[in-house]
């Protein structure tokens, strides 16, 4: 199949997976309250109970947490799609057409990632108006949302993989997401990782998640008192680095699941 | 005329359970096969074999011309497939729906929608064209499902029980729109629990047991080889009960079986009508109170049990039923898990 094809059969998928989004409920509870609920409860619970190096703004710190906690949750909403899809058949219906093997977790994940854009603008909003602000210019702060856009069509990925392998939705809506609790929080999304046991910051140091929750607050200019080494020194390249090989594995994973996929 | 369809001794097991067990069919171009079978006979398998969604451990398969295990990516452009259960999506409308297919298949968008709107209108969808499949019924689900499988109008078409869960009229209608396919010259293999609908749409027909096929012929030779149709009488009196096998035994084929506790007795008849006139006839000479007196066509149950000399192992509706159930695929997988 040609590149062309194989873009020609992503895009109709991905149009397909968009005209769902607003005829499902849950899919519009987490690209709206969901977010607004995060943004708004984690500035206001945790904000004053803690203390930053210097004096900084919990808030400007908490923000880029909040962003890509949110996104790396993405993987559950791709998972649940494609697990429904196969439970309903229509997977072995599209994999019965003359289409690309690649189109329909193109499509799903490409229209996720559309659906994450807007989820990010409803956070950034909201995060304004608590107080949240970019303190660098708008190169940095796009570079930012297109790294944690990404990092929303990375998970994506990694969803499709294990939405298609576990086939039922319920079993996929945890399963997509029970694995991302430790890897979120043991980080430095929500709370400088100086007050982490020393094994834990070690961990922390060195989890994907903290390095892009320092590239983002790097990118935006809100307090980063994070880490050591290169991590540290290097959030934004690493993190490019991390959606290569992370997409690198999981993108033919996904591929190579769907193409001896069976409902049953 | 050259087979557009060959499977020859598939084999596919899961675990101990043999599903295909040395399957072979061949269905020549234009031709209508019916794989007959009752639940867990080994038919979907077949289909999914044959429309390239399963490998099978061992076998050969050509559709269209085509080595399906070899170059799968060639067989699906020329074959279009309706599984077992609707595969449409259920947020879209069932236009969208056609429109998506469309379009996957390849035709250009105006393309796309024209035919929509022409298999909506023709499989009685028009009305409902614009409403989320969510709030279709399964009949309408079904015909979707159909319509969706039909938009290049595939030279080799693959149905898996296309009326199993429709009420008696759609399923006259649908049996409509398939003939007019096959007038088309579409080849079809179709799978069915339903005699009278292989009888009706099937050159021939292929039993299926235990993922072989145990009997092939039209649909005539197979009905020849049960003893066409089945002659009941139940009895008013125990005592009644010989003067029935009698009568029976004089107007039908072989031994008459009888449940002396229904007092029912039964024999195959290959004269109809006529045979019931004769046996009512005599029943009445002989002074016998007549309960209940039927005629029956054959079941998938009677080819059963002349095929394989005991009874189809799961309950499977009998020929002329009205509306099966619907299952979901969730129940059916409920239901393997359970088994
Ligand atoms: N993925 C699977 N894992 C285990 N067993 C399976 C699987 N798929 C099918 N089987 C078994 O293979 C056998 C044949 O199944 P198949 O679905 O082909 O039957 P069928 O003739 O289509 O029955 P039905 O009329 O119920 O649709 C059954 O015993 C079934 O339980
Ligand atoms: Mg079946």
């Amino acid at each position: 199949m040609s590149l062309a094809g194989e873009l020609h059969d992503g895009l109709i998928l991905t149009k397909r997976s968009l005209l769902r989004i607003p005829r499902v409920p849950e899919t519009l509870m987490f690209a709206t309250i969901q977010p607004i609920m995060f943004v708004v409860l984690f500035s206001y619970v945790f904000g004053g109970a803690v203390p930053l190096p210097g004096g900084a703004s919990y808030r400007e710190f908490l923000l880029p947490g909040v962003f890509v906690q949110t996104m790396s949750f993405a993987t559950a909403a791709t998972s649940v799609g494609l697990a429904e899809d196969m439970s309903k058949g229509l997977i072995d219906r599209f994999r019965s057409l003359p289409i690309a093997r690649s189109a329909v977790l193109v499509g799903r994940t490409t229209a996720d990632m559309l659906l994450n854009v807007f989820v990010l603008a409803v956070m950034a909003v909201c995060g304004v108006l608590v107080g949240w602000r970019i303190h660098t210019d708008v190169g940095h702060a796009l570079l930012a949302f297109v790294l944690i856009t990404l990092l929303a069509f990375t998970m994506s990925w990694i969803g499709a993989l294990i939405g298609m392998s576990v086939r039922s939705p319920e079993v996929a809506s945890t399963a997509g997401i029970v694995w991302l609790f430790p890897v979120t929080f043991v980080s430095n999304a929500f709370v400088p990782i100086g007050g982490m046991p020393g094994w834990l910051q070690t961990i922390a140091n060195w989890n994907p998640v903290s390095t892009f929750v320092s590239a983002a607050r790097e990118l935006f200019g809100n307090p980063n008192p994070f880490g050591s080494g290169l991590p540290r020194e290097h959030p934004v390249v690493l993190s490019f680095a991390w959606i290569v090989v992370l997409l690198g594995i999981f993108v033919p994973l996904a591929v190579r699941k769907y193409r001896i996929a069976t409902s049953r | 005329m050259p087979d557009a369809i060959v499977a020859e001794d598939l084999v596919k097991t899961y675990g101990e359970l043999r599903a295909l067990d040395g399957l072979s069919l061949e269905v020549p171009e234009g031709t209508v096969l019916g794989l007959l079978g009752p639940n867990g006979a080994g038919k979907t398998t077949t289909v999914r074999v044959l429309t390239t969604l399963l490998r099978p451990d061992s076998g050969r398969v050509r559709v269209a011309g085509v080595d399906v295990l070899a170059e799968p990516a060639m067989v699906r452009p020329r074959i279009g497939l309706s599984g077992q259960y609707a595969a449409v999506d259920e947020r879209l409308t069932g236009r969208e729906n056609l429109v998506m297919f469309g379009r996957l298949y390849h035709l250009g968008r105006k393309e796309s929608t024209a035919r929509a709107a022409a298999l909506l209108d023709r499989f009685g969808l028009g009305a409902a064209a614009d409403r989320v499949v969510q709030t279709y019924s399964g009949g309408m689900r079904r015909r979707l499902d159909l319509a969706a499988a039909l938009v290049t109008t595939p030279p080799v078409l693959f149905l898996d029980e296309p009326t199993t869960g429709l009420d008696p009229r759609a399923r006259v209608d649908m049996w409509g729109v398939i003939e007019e396919l096959v007038d088309g010259g579409t080849t079809l293999l179709l799978t069915t629990q339903y005699l009278e609908e292989a009888d009706r749409l099937a050159d021939s027909i292929a039993v299926v047991d235990h993922g072989r096929v145990i009997a092939r012929g039209s649909s005539d030779e197979l009905k020849d080889r049960i003893g066409g149709e089945t002659l009941e009488v139940v009895v008013g009196e125990d005592h009644q009960l010989p003067d029935a096998v009698s009568a029976l035994a004089a107007v039908g084929q072989g031994e008459p079986v009888v449940d002396a506790h229904a007092r029912r007795v039964k024999v195959p008849v290959t004269t109809g009508v006529r045979a019931l006139i004769e046996a009512v006839r005599r029943l009445d000479d002989a002074h016998a109170s007549i309960l209940d007196v039927a005629l029956h066509r054959p079941t998938l149950d009677d080819v059963f049990l002349t095929l394989t000399g005991r009874p189809a192992q799961e309950s499977a509706p009998a020929a002329g039923d009205t509306a099966g159930e619907d299952a979901s695929p969730a129940d059916e997988a409920q239901e393997r898990t359970s088994a």
